[in-house]
């Protein structure tokens, strides 16, 4: 399919599918829903960050006949949240590994005396020893989590790294690290459960992988497949956060409403939620590079370390994705990477946009830089020798098959920018200038789709259906929390058959309904189930064509009649298609080797930054986006996607900052939790060119977390440029560059006396 | 019911309201549970996310902050209130056009703040309208679309009529 392909609907800016009734506020969320006879639930929490339970205590004056309690006691089936492995408890049972971890939960009609009461549950307990961070973890001396802390590790060998030193002429080593982010949606954690020992337990919420609730809820309750059923609300945000967690939330208020025999709803508020629910991981990643004479990359040695926190949840899969990333869109004959998932008792960290990309990709795009100024070399120029190319091979050994640009994108982003001119004006200015401006570039991967073997081993299915009033409906379990789901999957199917947009609706997200389409993570909506869309839709249009003489060309009115001639003689009229792995792909999970993803997406970002030498703020002043992710699908959403990503890289580099007290977010509110205002995202700039990916959704790519990838190196590149100092670590807040900045400035005074 | 509870009069989307409810029980939740007017919502409980904005008496406010008491005799527009007949408002209008909306859960909020905005300066510049939207997170769409839905819904309020123009002729 060229570029350039003549499609109706995709590739064209139709309106979000559900728009009308977000912008109407008839949209319902979750806690804009009320069930017959519904009680609320609460959560009691450990007020430690690790220890033995010695008692639970309910205070006298409260009738506590009124409510219903549940504690670990009371699970009928398996006490852990299924995820990848099973070692986080539902509800702590005789131990807490991490402060604000659910041991106890009321509920009550009355959601004001749900939270008296939970305030009146007084546990005891024996302190154990804490650990809280990556080295207190890495030093062994408490173990925390099995026998060594080690939450996951891996190890990417490609040719000989140790050889490699020797015959260096250039040997740059560098250490970075990048904090906690909150994924800070607007709309908090919630669901409403109800129970019954007939129907099993149902489950409304705000989510992103009904199939991932459904089966954990399959294990607390011990329940067969078909007493289990999970229905997504409308779901007001979610990057990342409402991947893992409302696993956790799910079970605690089924089992309320088990016990209190009433539908039960959870929502949190939000300090609760930024209290106990995931963040990003943390990170430490060191560089040891080897360059030759002419600035080619010789040898990386590349070692992470990720805080895991408690439980291991998808701790080893994020650190999977950073080891993928690590090394950058460079062509390196020799690469190591060795990263490591440490456990801590804080919170467990979770998914979050990127899932590890932008914690590696902040370490390699700053050492780039870093090493550019060493080796005395421009930071683009440094790049460019190294990029990769089409038929070159990645550090796992994956040819590179599809058409890799760097050099193209690169270039539109520096004309674009005007890169050089700037940073020759800013050089000049800054010198008489108390606010200094530089420039900075990031260029990167993501790879679109679950890791290796991913998408095989979740085996998607995913179609389409016709309904009695003749609407095609989509029949998935991937999900709508902003990103353009329901839109694109529409257009897709529209497109495939040659119908209107406004011909094609939505099923309900409700795993009693929709088949499993994989989780709505990972970049893989578009390209993954759009495809199997497309190719169900085709399906059908085949099979009519077969069956009851559709013809080579035809009329929509024409369609829907031959669907009721197929219906009138089969009964139904449904198209399902199963995942098929593009050709080729190989991964060997022993050996972390072959065909990491199937796709790649590619960016460059460039950032104009100013700081302030006085106030010690640094704030961008101008963002430029551009990228390839295959063929875009809807320039309004791709473009809202790159956006909203961009900004949310912005604050993971200059404003957000998780502070923990033993293990205790203390800034869990928006109040001092900061993220970027109106007044404090730049002008962005999107640019795309369009590849199409023959894999893909009408040649779609990932996109959603690409955004995500490049700012905080940008800046802080940026930053560099301007005031000639670098900052290795984000968040970097205006205490950070006071702390650098005047003390550097203190001892050239006093060096000057 | 209880006796300390209070009797509350105002007028909501334009139609007068009743409620008995307890005095400091906030706006916020007197419009979602009481009178079901579940498009305003809360995303922080403290003022700082503008995911609750309604109007009041003309000016712009968090109703998650406001004690029902003080809306007394109050006019109050919320969301709700925004379309008329059915026909999207402009600015409606414009952000479904122009991607203003991701998720949607800061919309309601967004979109009455935009209309403070326009209704105190139908002309307004981007800082201007940065400004105005300041206390309004969102958390998707890093604020450019929403910007230009406001531009877009400013230039289409603004744009004088067939009849009018004719008439200026």
């Amino acid at each position: 399919m060229s570029a350039h392909a003549r499609t109706r609907i995709v590739g064209s800016p139709v309106p979000r599918k559900e728009g009308v009734d977000k912008l109407l506020g008839r949209a319902r969320y979750i806690d804009d829903i009320e069930r017959e006879g519904m009680w609320h639930g609460a959560t009691i929490r450990s007020t430690i960050p690790r220890g033995l339970i010695r008692s639970i205590g309910f205070d006298r004056s409260i009738d506590w006949s009124e409510f219903a309690i549940v504690t670990a006691a009371e699970i009928p089936g398996h006490n852990h949240i299924q995820l990848i492995f099973a070692d986080q408890p539902c509800l702590a049972d005789g131990q807490v590994n991490h402060c604000d971890e659910a041991v106890v939960l009321v509920a009550h009609p009355d959601k004001q005396r749900a939270r008296e009461a939970a305030a009146a549950v007084k546990i005891e307990y024996e302190p154990l020893p804490p650990v809280f961070t990556i080295e207190e973890s890495e030093r062994q001396d408490v173990m925390v989590w099995g026998t060594d802390n080690v939450l996951k590790s891996f190890l990417l060998e490609k040719g000989d790294v140790d050889s490699a030193w020797e015959s260096a002429a250039h040997i740059v080593a560098g250490e970075y690290r990048t904090g906690a982010q909150e994924h800070l949606y607007i709309e908090n954690n919630g669901v409403i459960a109800e129970y019954s020992a007939e129907g099993g337990v149902t489950i409304w919420g705000s989510l992103q992988c009904p199939y991932y609730v459904h089966k954990s809820l399959l294990s607390v309750f011990d329940l067969p497949e078909d007493k289990v059923r999970v229905i997504q609300t409308e779901t007001g945000g979610a990057f990342g956060g409402k991947e893992d967690y409302p696993s956790v939330l799910a079970a605690h208020a089924a089992l309320l409403a088990m016990k209190s025999g009433h539908p039960v709803k959870m929502v949190y508020d939000r300090v609760e939620d930024l209290a106990a629910t995931t963040k990003r991981h943390p990170s430490r990643v060191r560089h040891r590079t080897a360059l030759d004479a002419d600035g080619k990359l010789l040898a990386m040695d590349i070692e992470i370390a990720t805080d895991g926190g408690a439980y291991s949840t998808l701790s080893s899969t994020v650190l999977s994705r950073a080891t993928l990333h690590s090394p950058g869109p460079y062509v390196c004959p020799n690469v190591r990477v060795r990263s490591r998932a440490w456990a801590t008792n804080t919170v467990p960290y979770g998914a979050f946009r990127g899932f590890g990309a932008p914690q590696a990709i902040f370490a390699i795009e700053r050492h780039m830089d870093e090493i550019a100024a060493a080796i005395g070399i421009d930071p683009i120029e440094l790049r460019r020798r190294n990029f990769l190319h089409d038929g070159d091979t990645t550090a796992t050994e994956q040819v590179m098959r599809e058409p890799v640009i760097l050099d193209q994108l690169l270039d539109r982003a520096l004309a674009e920018s005007q890169y050089h001119a700037k940073r020759a004006r800013f050089a000049g200015e800054n010198r008489n200038n108390s606010v200094k401006r530089g420039m900075g570039i990031a260029a990167f991967y993501h790879g679109s789709g679950f890791t290796g073997s991913g998408e095989r081993n979740l085996n998607s299915l995913a179609g389409i259906d016709v309904t009695l009033d003749g609407k095609v409906r989509v029949l998935v379990s991937s999900t709508e929390f902003g990103q353009g789901t329901n839109t694109v999957l529409t257009q897709i199917a529209a497109e495939a058959i040659g119908i209107d947009y406004e011909d094609v609706m939505m099923a309900p997200p409700d795993t009693g309904i929709v088949p499993n389409s994989g989780p709505t993570v990972a970049s893989r909506t578009s390209m993954v189930v759009g495809r199997l869309i497309e190719r169900a839709c085709l399906q059908l249009v085949a099979l009519l064509r077969k069956n009851v003489g559709l013809g080579e060309t035809f009329m929509r009115e024409e369609f829907f009649a031959a669907c009721e001639r197929y219906r009138a003689a089969t009964g139904e009229v449904v198209s399902l298609c199963r995942y098929e792995a593009p050709p080729g792909i190989f991964w060997d999970d022993q050996k972390y080797r072959g065909e990491a993803y199937p796709a790649y997406a590619w960016s460059i970002h460039v950032a104009q930054v100013a700081v302030d030498t006085v106030t010690y703020s640094a704030e961008v002043e101008d963002f430029w986006a551009v990228q390839e992710a295959g063929r875009v699908l809807n320039p309004v959403l791709a473009g809202g996607q790159i956006e909203g990503g961009v900004a949310q890289g912005i604050g993971y580099a200059l404003y957000e900052k998780v502070l923990l007290q033993d293990g205790h977010m203390v800034n869990n509110q928006m109040t001092n939790y900061i993220m970027p205002t109106a007044e404090d995202v730049p002008p962005i700039h999107v640019y795309f060119v369009e590849i199409p990916f023959s894999h893909g959704g009408y040649g779609a790519k990932g996109i959603g977390e690409l955004p995500h990838d490049g700012p905080a190196p940008a800046i802080l590149n940026a930053i560099r440029d301007a005031i000639g100092v670098s900052f290795t670590s984000i968040p970097l807040l205006p205490e950070d560059l006071f702390e650098k900045l005047a003390v550097r400035t203190a001892v050239a005074e006093v060096a000057a006396v | 019911m209880s006796a300390d509870w209070s009797a509350i009069e105002f007028v909501v989307n334009g139609e007068t309201r009743n409620v008995h409810v307890p005095p400091m029980k906030r706006l916020l939740d007197v419009l979602r549970e009481d009178l079901h007017l579940t498009g305003s919502k809360e995303g922080c409980g403290e003022g700082e996310c503008g995911s609750c904005s309604v109007r009041m008496n003309g000016e712009l406010v968090n109703s998650c902050l406001v004690p029902v008491l003080q809306a007394q005799g109050a006019c109050i527009q919320t969301v709700e209130g925004l379309a008329c007949d059915g026909e999207l408002h402009p600015l409606q209008q414009a952000f479904l056009h122009c991607g203003g909306a991701q998720c949607g859960i800061c919309t309601p909020g967004m979109l009455i703040a935009a209309t403070h905005l326009l209704t105190n300066n139908p002309h307004p510049t981007m800082a201007e309208i940065r400004e105005g939207l300041a206390g309004n997170l969102c958390r998707c769409t890093g604020f450019k679309r929403i910007f230009d839905s406001v531009l877009s819904a400013a230039a289409q309020i603004n744009e004088p009529t067939a009849q009018e123009a004719a008439h200026a002729r």
